[in-house]
């Protein structure tokens, strides 16, 4: 397609790229204006149409979130669950994915469909909460890990990557005497780093971002995640008034709560500009069908 | 079903003998499957065996097995329970504002981010469309309600610029909806648009050579090859949400709706919470209501599966 020169094309050119830049700063802005307010006195804030630039770097409502004690234990809960129930997933989801890519193996369509029916239905909310109840883990940091720890659409996902390994590779182990385990780690989890960075930052993007399974099953506030105490905070009064357990501050609420959604949201739009091509990717091998 | 083994065609009568034999040199991969197996049998197939307690009376003192069994009372309860009948419709309403409004927007976003010839410009505006998919509903939430707060918000201070009437948006349930379906295009617009980006990278380039040869403008070729290029897509993934029109979104609905707007924002997810583990712990009838979304979301999910399969030559989900 050549660019041509005539006038009713420069003009859609000039409008669609007019639009995208409304568009990059429609989705930015929301950012933008909640860190700019978190460092901002409010009466900068108040009345103010649109706002650019903080009035100053004033760190008040930072050391106020931060003066309390709830805080830094939930950063440490969210990356506890984060790390330790990503690499539970992929353990499990790596085995579950592996044995039904074996083409060979008896009763595979039996397993496929075992997955495959979860997706399609399930028992629903208060049956899943019986169960998570009656195991006890109610009230703890596993509840967050363990009763989500699978996630069928990303085993079918590495199914499918792993399927695309040649079958002429796994028939030579096998002539090599390595076994099941023996090819699954030695050979085809070097072949598959891609499929694996995607499907780890699949599930550990999920962990970071999830509020609600800590409804479900967490009632001590000692055990939430960063994602709920952002809720309650912007939620509830109660837990308005809890911030605010020192009496000198005068902080208006609604900085506070800003600068609770720039730690909150810090780590993910740091990281995202590394990770957003491997789910790129996801969504592609998603795609394809095996 | 793609992965439906070849039947067993042994003509000779050690068939049985080999398949066992079979069984027994795969050990190594049915051990490796145990694990997954037992986290299935818990956490998905036990809750479906829990959905008995619909058909019971039941009482967590005296457990799922000792509970008295009073049929399909609770079905007829909840299909007179007027709350129940809102958030059926509640739920309708809002699947088909998703469907109507939010579905189009990626396709819309695609065939203009394709027409932008700058490549790094494309780039840079694609990349940043993702952003709002990697965070999460609680931020999502948070942010509207900064946007959005009376006196301090700037989506307020503008409407109030442009001689509007600052007003608390967020607790008042005429603007629920709005609300819902804005948040969610601003969410998810950039992230869905990337299967059609692909879908229209895949269309012949010579067609629009010829169609400029035969002097055809920009929209003409977007409306006669563009759009037809990628119409299987489009009638896939729209084919799989309308199976999916029984679901709310969970995360999103727990951050909009409050006590000023549960009227219009509780959903089916929602109503089920409300009675069954917040309001109050009436489980057997949320267990009934959370039954009926089910069985009717696999009826639709396995009809648009049929049919999506029918429109992509083969192409299910599944």
């Amino acid at each position: 397609m050549k660019a041509s020169g005539n006038l009713s094309d420069r003009i859609f050119n000039i409008a669609n790229t007019i639009f995208m830049l409304l568009i990059v700063l429609v989705t930015l802005y929301p950012f933008w204006y909640v860190v700019v307010v978190s460092f901002s006195t409010i009466d900068h804030v108040v009345g103010n149409d649109f706002i650019l630039w903080p009035n100053g770097l004033h760190w008040d409502a930072y050391e106020q979130v931060f003066r309390n004690n709830l805080i830094p234990t939930a950063y440490r809960n969210t990356l506890f669950v984060t790390i330790a129930g990503t690499l539970l997933s992929m353990l499990l989801t790596i085995l579950g994915a592996y044995v039904l890519s074996l083409r060979n193996l008896p009763g595979r369509t039996g397993l496929t469909l075992f997955v495959v029916l979860t997706m399609l239905f399930g028992g629903g909310m208060i049956p899943y909460y019986l169960v998570v109840s009656s195991l006890g883990l109610i009230d703890s940091l596993w509840a967050l890990i363990i009763p989500g720890c699978i996630s069928s659409y990303n085993m079918i996902l590495m199914r499918n990557f792993f399927q695309n390994v040649p079958d002429g590779l796994q028939e030579a182990a096998m002539i090599d005497g390595v076994g099941l385990t023996g090819y699954l780690v030695r050979i085809l989890l070097p072949l598959s780093t891609s499929a694996l960075a995607t499907v780890t930052l699949f599930y550990a993007v999920g962990y970071w971002n999830d509020y609600f399974t800590s409804i479900l099953f967490v009632r001590t506030r000692e055990l939430w995640p960063m994602q709920r105490i952002l809720r309650e905070v912007l939620m509830t009064a109660e837990f308005q008034n809890m911030m605010y357990d020192d009496a000198r501050q005068k902080m208006p609420p609604e900085t506070l709560k800003n600068a609770m959604i720039v730690i909150t949201v810090i780590p993910i739009i740091c990281v995202y500009p590394f990770i957003q091509k491997y789910f790129v990717k996801g969504v592609m091998i998603g795609s394809i069908k095996g | 079903m793609r992965t439906m083994s070849k039947s067993l065609t042994y003509s000779r009568p050690s068939a049985a003998q080999r398949r066992w034999k079979a069984v027994r040199r795969n050990w190594e991969a049915y051990l490796l499957f145990l694990p997954v197996l037992v986290w299935y049998v818990i956490f998905c197939y036990m809750p479906m065996g829990g959905l008995v307690i619909a058909f019971k009376q039941f009482s967590p003192i005296k457990g799922i097995a000792d509970s008295p069994f009073i049929g399909m009372a609770n079905f007829t309860r909840i299909f007179s329970t007027p709350s129940f009948l809102a958030a059926v419709r509640n739920t309708l309403i809002l699947s088909a504002l998703n469907l109507i409004i939010v579905f189009p927007i990626p396709i819309l976003f695609a065939i203009l981010l394709n027409e932008i010839r700058h490549q790094r410009f494309k780039k840079i505006v694609q990349t940043i469309s993702y952003l709002p998919h990697f965070i999460s509903w609680s931020v999502v939430g948070g942010l509207l309600y900064m946007l959005m707060a009376p006196q301090t918000g700037a989506i307020n201070n503008l409407i109030v610029a442009f001689g509007g009437e600052a007003k608390n948006y967020m607790g008042i349930s005429q603007y629920f909806r709005t609300i819902a379906v804005g948040s969610t295009i601003w969410k998810t617009m950039g992230w869905s648009a990337i299967v059609y980006i692909a879908a229209i990278t895949n269309v012949d380039e010579q067609l629009y050579e010829a169609a400029y040869i035969d002097g055809a403008g920009r929209l003409r070729r977007i409306w006669h090859i563009t759009l037809p290029g990628i119409r299987s897509t489009i009638a896939v993934l729209l084919i799989l949400q309308i199976g999916s029109i029984m679901n709310s979104n969970f995360d999103q609905i727990f951050m909009l709706v409050n006590d000023m707007t549960l009227d219009v924002g509780e959903t089916i997810d929602y109503y089920i919470y409300r009675i069954g583990l917040s309001a109050s712990n009436n489980f057997s009838l949320a267990t009934a209501s959370g039954m009926i979304k089910s069985v009717i979301g696999f009826v639709l999910v396995v009809a648009a599966n049929a049919l999506s399969k029918k429109i992509s030559d083969g192409e299910g989900i599944w």
